[in-house]
């Protein structure tokens, strides 16, 4: 086990809010919403219009021949990772291949490529199918691009945990540096569903927003007028390293992951624990990895999708294991659901707000619900608030029960 | 029927669109692997291509003894209809 703490120094993202992480940062502060309403004709039927497009294509990002071998799922990963690689400045410093490792999420994979090839297998033939559809559609493919795209040898992970995937390879991240298998781990999650029949699916569970008329509106976590979530593509990638390197290296140090922690409930298939037990326990037990108590706490990252279960589930767990004092933030009402991608951008706005001292608003929280862990929380609405923070966490949850909790703390 | 410098043009155009090859590099003493950095899976998608180009079916166990742009321009001239 090595002593040293783990340190963020590189970080990426491209996601409905822009094609990089100032970029997201600044709209995400500015209040804007990347939520949109789909005008394609195939959409006439669904009870849910709504979706969180990426606001860059990453074909337009990459190399198009690159481009065309990569699922969007990989494609957007490979961007963020890229751009987070870059900034680390982890390429220069001279650390082995063999001690680089990726870990990268995604709740869906290649799912846009396996219906567009099921398509051609249906139209044309088993002779049409690219050969390119298995790489393209497995799980694990985005890892593997991000691992091709830097040159990691040190082990290509992917963890697949739903909505708690990018936080669940954050997590491995930090393991991995701490039991000494790798000295720069890139993390992130990606997801790129957007297609008519994850939309009927999702539909059908009736977990998303129908909303329809009033599209920047519809993502409103925690208010008492929410009916679901609006999916969202992009992807994020945070580079972690043990902070007694980093700091030799001279490397800018955004913050320190500081602990981590999953937990499962135990309790249903897809509906989440109503008091948020196994929520409560991931962040309970994330903190004591961290060394750190409740009240050194002052801000949360909500994984708050605009459910009306879900919000409340974890009201109760933000309060039980943590307790009132802390800002709420749930950047989901503006982002929308980045699902695999998810806990690994809402990483990123939680180091940016350790990092600039500022807690993002809530957007469309107009009226919060009755429920009374959701009025007992101090959820920022508004405006972004300044505070003093010195360690902040990131939930992240998935059907299948998966619970993810995340500490970062001031470098 | 094209002729040798219409295949090899077609082929050219089917290199770029599908592993990025510049045109000009697409010449015949030029191996696929070696030379133009064209993996097996792009391989097959090039037999697909020249199909739809030339209405030349490339069978797998001739396309692994397609080694350079001149093999595949000669198995083109030899077998379109």
């Amino acid at each position: 086990m090595s002593t040293s703490d783990v340190v963020v120094t590189g970080l990426g993202a491209t996601t409905p809010l822009g094609g990089d992480v100032p970029t997201t940062w600044e709209a995400l502060l500015a209040g804007r919403s990347g939520v949109s309403r789909i005008t394609d004709d195939w959409i006439k039927e669904y009870p849910a219009q709504l979706v969180a497009r990426l606001a860059t294509d990453p074909a337009e990002q990459l190399d198009r021949v690159r481009a065309r071998r990569l699922d969007r799922s990989q494609q957007v990963a490979v961007v963020a990772a890229e751009q987070a690689w870059a900034e680390s400045g982890a390429a220069d410093s001279g650390v082995a291949p063999e001690r680089v490792a990726v870990v990268f999420g995604t709740g869906i994979g290649g799912a846009l490529t396996l219906l567009g090839q099921d398509d051609v297998l249906e139209e044309k033939g088993p002779k049409r199918v690219s050969p390119f559809t298995i790489p393209m559609l497995m799980p694990n493919g985005p890892a593997a691009a991000v691992g091709l795209a830097i040159g990691a040898k040190g082990g290509v992970h992917a963890p697949v945990s739903a909505c708690a995937s990018g936080a669940e390879a954050i997590r491995w991240g930090l393991d991995l540096l701490r039991f000494d298998r790798a000295d720069v781990v890139l993390v992130g999650g990606t997801e790129a569903c957007v297609h008519p029949l994850p939309m009927a699916g999702f539909a059908a569970m009736r977990a998303m927003s129908t909303r329809n008329d009033e599209p920047e509106r519809a993502s409103r976590p925690f208010d008492k007028g929410r009916d679901g979530f609006v999916l969202g593509e992009g992807a994020a990638a945070l580079v972690l390293e043990r902070g007694d390197s980093a700091r030799a290296r001279g490397a800018r140090i955004h913050a320190r992951l500081a602990g981590a922690a999953g937990t499962a409930d135990g309790y249903d298939l897809v509906a989440p624990h109503p008091e948020g037990e196994g929520a409560a326990r991931a962040i309970t037990a994330a903190l004591r990895d961290a060394d750190l108590t409740p009240a050194d706490v002052g801000h949360v990252n909500a994984h708050a999708t605009s459910t009306p279960v879900g919000d409340t589930a974890e009201a109760a767990a933000i309060r039980s294991s943590i307790g009132d004092h802390v800002l709420v933030s749930a950047t989901k009402s503006q982002t929308g659901h980045l699902l695999g991608a998810a806990g690994a951008l809402e990483a990123v706005f939680t180091v940016l707000a350790l990092r600039e001292q500022v807690v993002p608003a809530t957007a469309n929280l107009d009226d919060p619900d009755d429920d009374a862990n959701v009025q007992a929380l101090d959820i920022v609405r508004g405006e972004p608030r300044r505070a003093t923070l010195t360690a902040a966490v990131n939930d992240s949850f998935g059907f299948g029960g998966h619970n993810m909790a995340l500490v970062f703390a001031t470098a | 029927m094209s002729s040798t410098q219409e295949i090899q043009s077609g082929l050219a155009e089917i290199l770029e669109e599908v592993a990025g090859v510049t045109p000009a590099d697409a010449t015949p003493e030029k191996s696929f692997t070696e030379d133009l950095d064209v993996d097996s899976l792009s391989m097959v998608e090039i037999a697909t291509a020249v199909e739809d180009k030339f209405g030349v079916a490339i069978p797998d166990d001739e396309l692994g003894s397609i080694k350079t742009v001149g093999d595949a321009i000669s198995y083109i001239e030899k077998n379109q209809a």
